[in-house]
């Protein structure tokens, strides 16, 4: 029973050993007619946009699985750093572990450097990762923060490129937000003024798309200080019954009554303890 | 899917200064077959062909990363200073625990800057969690050659 010692090696043969296990798996299954239960997926609106002072980052808060809702109210703008908030769209689990991958990474990394940490590192961190997998791991991101050279703003797509713009939507309601932001963005907008154009953009994805729903969450970074909004808008309430199916008292009228007491005599009388130890 | 890699082995030689892969056959079991329980399921096509595209790049990461920051470094400051490098590297992964117990490494991964940064390996497959034990006797023999 012979151990080979390589030192980081244990971990490549297991992974993809049991890729040959699921796919053996599917093909069982599919014989039977059944299929695996689908991953879940954040099918979302996720947008952000440079304003004045730093960048709104907005999200809504659907997550499904297949054709169905999965998570009515599930958070999609992560933390990074103190400074920095990322939104994910894509595979849930994908968005979630590589978001707290970066975060650990960068906490690390400032600790080394003993500085803030800057957006352009998170941005050339998750770009690497993302093509050393070759777009498997299913996560498209925009990432925004505040660091000593100003506001920044990136969208990264799941192969690993990555745009540095004032304005980026992302997400299967990507197209009807990014129709809000090319009508009325301006560059250096009040907070009010963003604050209300990413709430739009992301109704307009709740509203107009199917896999995004539920309510806006906002994140308003500036130097020093990180508003986080959940939930900034609840846009899609859930509906009060405005009908009762009870009959009210009185309804049917009372024609006689009459009263036969039950005649009761007492058997037996036994006392049990409780274990209440 | 409409991104999946067509001919990853197309794509790796491309790299010049990649690492060959020493083949995707199994080990043997005991009875010269591969034991299905610890390796997993066999098939002739796992072990021609890569299971996932990713299987070949992902299997030598390291080495080609280390190749690649060792050609950068020779052509920067000359010779001299990979092979030192390579050197410390070498004498670092000497510093091991018995066979049987898990090392922790951290000379080597003070060196290769891996102390500083988390990535999926530290994540999975914890090796104390392994199911996999080795019979400490007989593989101290084996090491010490008594075997």
């Amino acid at each position: 029973n012979n151990e080979n010692d390589d030192d980081h090696d244990g971990f490549q043969p297991v992974l993809f050993v049991s890729l040959c296990r699921n796919t053996l798996l599917e093909a069982n299954v599919a014989k039977l007619g059944c299929s695996l239960p689908p991953a879940r997926k954040t099918g979302t609106t996720i947008c952000g946009v440079v304003y004045k002072d730093g960048v709104v980052l907005g999200a809504d808060t659907r997550a499904t699985e297949g054709m169905v809702v999965a998570d009515k109210n599930c958070s999609k703008i992560h933390y990074i750093s103190p400074n920095i908030y990322c939104c994910g769209a894509g595979t849930a689990a994908d968005t979630e572990m590589t978001t707290q991958l970066i975060s650990s990474n960068l906490e690390l990394h400032s600790l080394s450097t003993n500085r803030l940490p800057r957006v352009a590192t998170a941005n050339r961190m998750l770009k690497q990762m993302l093509f050393r997998y070759q777009g498997y791991i299913g996560a498209a991101l925009v990432l925004g923060g505040v660091d000593c050279n100003g506001p920044h703003l990136y969208s990264i797509y799941p192969h690993g490129s990555t745009d540095k713009l004032p304005y980026v939507t992302m997400g299967s309601g990507s197209l009807a937000a990014m129709a809000v932001f090319e009508d009325r963005f301006k560059p250096n907008m009040e907070e009010e003024e963003a604050k209300q154009l990413v709430r739009d953009a992301i109704a307009a994805g709740i509203f107009n798309d199917l896999g995004s729903g539920s309510n806006i969450d906002l994140c308003v970074i500036t130097k020093g200080k990180v508003d986080y909004l959940r939930p900034h808008d609840e846009a899609n309430k859930k509906g009060v019954r405005t009908g009762d199916y009870k009959y009210k008292h009185g309804t049917t009228g009372v024609l006689t009554k009459q009263v036969t007491t039950l005649q009761l005599e007492v058997m037996d009388e036994s006392v049990q303890t409780m274990d209440t130890s | 899917m409409s991104h999946q890699i067509e001919n990853s082995r197309g794509l790796r030689s491309q790299l010049k200064d990649s690492v060959p892969v020493a083949g995707l056959c199994p080990q043997a079991g005991p009875y010269g077959v591969q034991d299905t329980l610890r390796r997993g399921f066999s098939s002739v096509k796992n072990e021609l062909l890569p299971s996932h595209p990713l299987e070949l790049s992902e299997k030598n990461f390291q080495l080609n990363q280390d190749k690649l920051n060792f050609t950068t470094l020779r052509n920067i400051q000359g010779l001299h200073a990979p092979l030192k490098l390579q050197m410390e590297y070498r004498a670092a992964r000497q510093i091991q625990r018995l066979p049987f117990l898990p090392s922790s490494n951290l000379a080597l991964d003070t060196l290769r800057g891996t102390d500083e940064t988390i990535g999926f390996e530290d994540i999975l497959n914890d090796p104390a969690q392994c199911e996999l034990m080795g019979e400490p006797h007989i593989m101290t023999e084996y090491k010490l050659g008594l075997l």
